[in-house]
C-alpha cells in the first residue's frame, strides 16, 4: 500500500506540478511534427530511388546506370550504420548554424533515414509481382510505363502499403534518437522533467505510454487502409 | 506474314536457339512441338519481342522488328499472345480486362470495347462472366477470357504459348475448342503445344524444334505418319 502510495506520487510529481504535462505535449508537438515531415521526405526519396532502381533493370541509358548506382550506394550506407551516427555526421555536417530549425533537422535526418528503408519497400513490392503480368501488358502493346501505371502498380500497392504502414511506425519510434541533438521532442523533455524531479523513470514511463498510444493509433489507420484496398478482390 | 532469317538467341553462353528460317503465311496454322528445353518457346517469345533476339532478323508484314527504331508496340497490337500462366489481370473483372488495352491505346471508346467484349465473351461461351474477377474463375475459363482479351486488339496473327499446359485435363478441350474456331475464322496463328490431337487436326504446317533449329517441318499428315528426323521419331514415340 505504501509502495503503491509512493509510486501514485511518483507519478503525481512527473506529470503536475509546474503545468509538466505541458511539457510533454511540446515534446509530443515536435515528435509528430517532425515525424509527419519525416515520412513526407522518405516517402519523396523513396519514390524516387525506387524509380531508379526498377527502371534501370530494363533500359541501357548510361544516365540511370549511373543514378543506379549511387542508389544502391545510399541505400546499402544508410541501411548499414546506425541512426545516431547519421544524426551525428549530418547535423554537424549541415546545420552547423545555431538557430536552424529543430524541426527541419529532426524531419531531415530522419527522412533520410527513412528514405532508404522506403525505396526497398517500393521496389520489392513492384518486384513481387509476376513478370507474367508485365508482358501480358506489353503482349497487348501497352508501353512499360503503361503497364506500370495500369496494371504493375495498382497490385504493388497493396503489398506495399502493410510493410510501409510497418515502416511509419518505425519511424515515429525512431525520431526520438533526434533528442541526442538538442531537439525538445518527447524524449527529450521527459528527460528535462525527469532532471527536475530527481527521479527519471516515472517521466519515462510516460513518454514510452505516450509512443505506445501513437503506434497502436498507426496500427489501427493502417489496418483499416488495407481492409479498404482489399475489398472487391478476395476471391 | 511472318520472316525469320537466321534468328538467333542466347541467354549468356546458353545458346538457345541457333538459326531459325521461317515464312509464316497470312492464314498458316503453324503448330511448333519439340521436347522441353528446344527453344520452342523462345521461338514463339522472340517473335513479338518478349524475348530479344541476339542475332538475325525477324521481318513482320514488311517491318524488320529487330531494326531498334522500329516502335515495338505498335506492332504488338496486331500480335495477339496467350500464354500459359493466363496472366490475367487479377484486380479487374473480366471485362476489363478485354477492354484495357483497346481503351487505353485509343482503338476504341469505352462502349465499343465494352461491346466488342460483350460479343468475345459470347463467342467463348462465358457471357456472364463479364463482372466477375479471374481469381473466381477456373483455369479453362481464364484462359479462354485470355484468347479474348488478346483478340480485342484485332490482331492479324496470334501467339500461343503452351496455352493448356496449366490446365486440369477435363479443361483442355474447351481452350483447344475455341482455338479451333478461331483457326476455322482463318486467323493466322502460331502455337507451341504438347497437345499432338491438335496439331494433326488443326495444324496447316508442323515444325520439330530441337536444340535451338527446326529439325523438321512437314504437312501434319507426312509429320506424324512419316517422321525422317531420329530425334523426331523417337519424340513421337514417347509422347503418343
Amino acid at each position: 500500500m505504501e509502495l503503491l502510495k509512493s509510486i501514485g506520487q511518483s507519478f503525481y510529481n512527473a506529470w503536475v506540478p509546474e503545468r509538466r504535462y505541458l511539457a510533454y505535449l511540446s515534446g509530443l508537438r515536435m515528435t509528430l511534427l517532425i515525424s509527419l515531415f519525416a515520412v513526407i521526405i522518405g516517402i519523396a526519396i523513396g519514390i524516387i530511388l525506387a524509380i531508379i532502381r526498377v527502371s534501370s533493370k530494363h533500359s541501357s541509358n548510361p544516365l540511370l546506370s549511373v543514378l543506379n548506382a549511387f542508389a544502391k550506394v545510399y541505400i546499402t550506407v544508410i541501411r548499414g550504420t546506425p541512426m545516431i551516427v547519421q544524426i551525428m555526421i549530418i547535423y554537424n555536417l549541415i546545420f552547423t548554424s545555431p538557430n536552424t530549425n529543430p524541426i527541419v533537422v529532426g524531419a531531415v535526418c530522419c527522412g533520410i533515414n527513412s528514405g532508404a528503408y522506403v525505396s526497398e519497400i517500393i521496389r520489392a513490392g513492384i518486384e513481387s509481382i509476376p513478370i507474367g503480368q508485365m508482358e501480358a501488358g506489353r503482349s497487348l502493346g501497352l508501353t512499360y510505363s503503361m503497364t506500370m501505371r495500369t496494371i504493375i502498380l495498382p497490385q504493388a500497392i497493396k503489398n506495399i502499403l502493410p510493410a510501409l504502414g510497418n515502416e511509419f511506425i518505425v519511424l515515429v519510434k525512431e525520431t526520438s534518437v533526434i533528442s541526442v541533438i538538442a531537439v525538445n521532442d518527447l524524449m527529450k523533455m521527459a528527460g528535462y522533467v525527469g532532471s527536475r524531479t530527481w527521479d527519471v523513470i516515472p517521466p519515462y514511463v510516460i513518454a514510452a505510454a505516450i509512443y505506445l498510444i501513437m503506434t497502436l493509433g498507426l496500427s489501427a489507420l493502417m489496418g483499416f487502409f488495407e481492409r479498404k484496398m482489399g475489398k472487391g478482390d478476395r476471391k | 506474314m511472318i520472316i525469320t532469317k537466321n534468328l538467333q538467341k542466347s541467354f549468356g553462353h546458353q545458346q538457345v536457339l541457333r538459326g531459325i528460317d521461317q515464312h509464316i503465311e497470312k492464314g498458316e496454322k503453324v503448330v511448333v512441338i519439340g521436347p522441353s528445353g528446344s527453344g520452342k518457346s523462345t521461338f514463339l517469345r522472340c517473335l513479338n519481342l518478349l524475348e530479344e533476339p541476339t542475332g538475325g532478323e525477324i521481318i513482320f508484314e514488311g517491318v524488320t522488328l529487330t531494326d531498334p527504331k522500329t516502335d515495338i508496340n505498335k506492332i504488338r497490337q496486331r500480335m495477339g499472345m496467350v500464354f500459359q500462366q493466363f496472366n490475367l489481370f487479377p484486380m479487374k473483372t473480366v471485362r476489363q480486362n478485354i477492354t484495357l488495352a483497346p481503351v487505353l491505346l485509343k482503338k476504341m471508346s469505352q462502349e465499343e470495347a465494352d461491346a466488342k467484349a460483350e460479343d468475345l465473351l459470347k463467342r467463348i461461351g462465358l457471357p456472364d462472366k463479364a463482372d466477375a474477377y479471374p481469381g473466381m474463375l477456373s483455369g479453362g475459363q481464364q484462359q479462354r477470357i485470355a484468347i479474348a482479351r488478346a483478340l480485342a486488339m484485332d490482331p492479324d496473327v496470334m501467339l500461343f504459348d503452351e496455352p493448356t499446359s496449366a490446365l486440369d485435363p477435363e479443361m483442355v478441350g474447351e481452350v483447344l475448342e475455341i482455338m479451333k474456331e478461331l483457326a476455322e475464322d482463318g486467323m493466322t496463328m502460331v502455337v507451341v503445344t504438347h497437345e499432338m490431337g491438335f496439331a494433326r487436326e488443326v495444324g496447316s504446317r508442323i515444325l520439330f524444334i530441337d536444340e535451338g533449329i527446326v529439325a523438321e517441318e512437314n504437312t501434319p499428315y507426312e509429320f506424324f505418319n512419316n517422321p525422317k528426323n531420329q530425334r523426331l521419331q523417337d519424340f513421337l514415340s514417347k509422347v503418343l
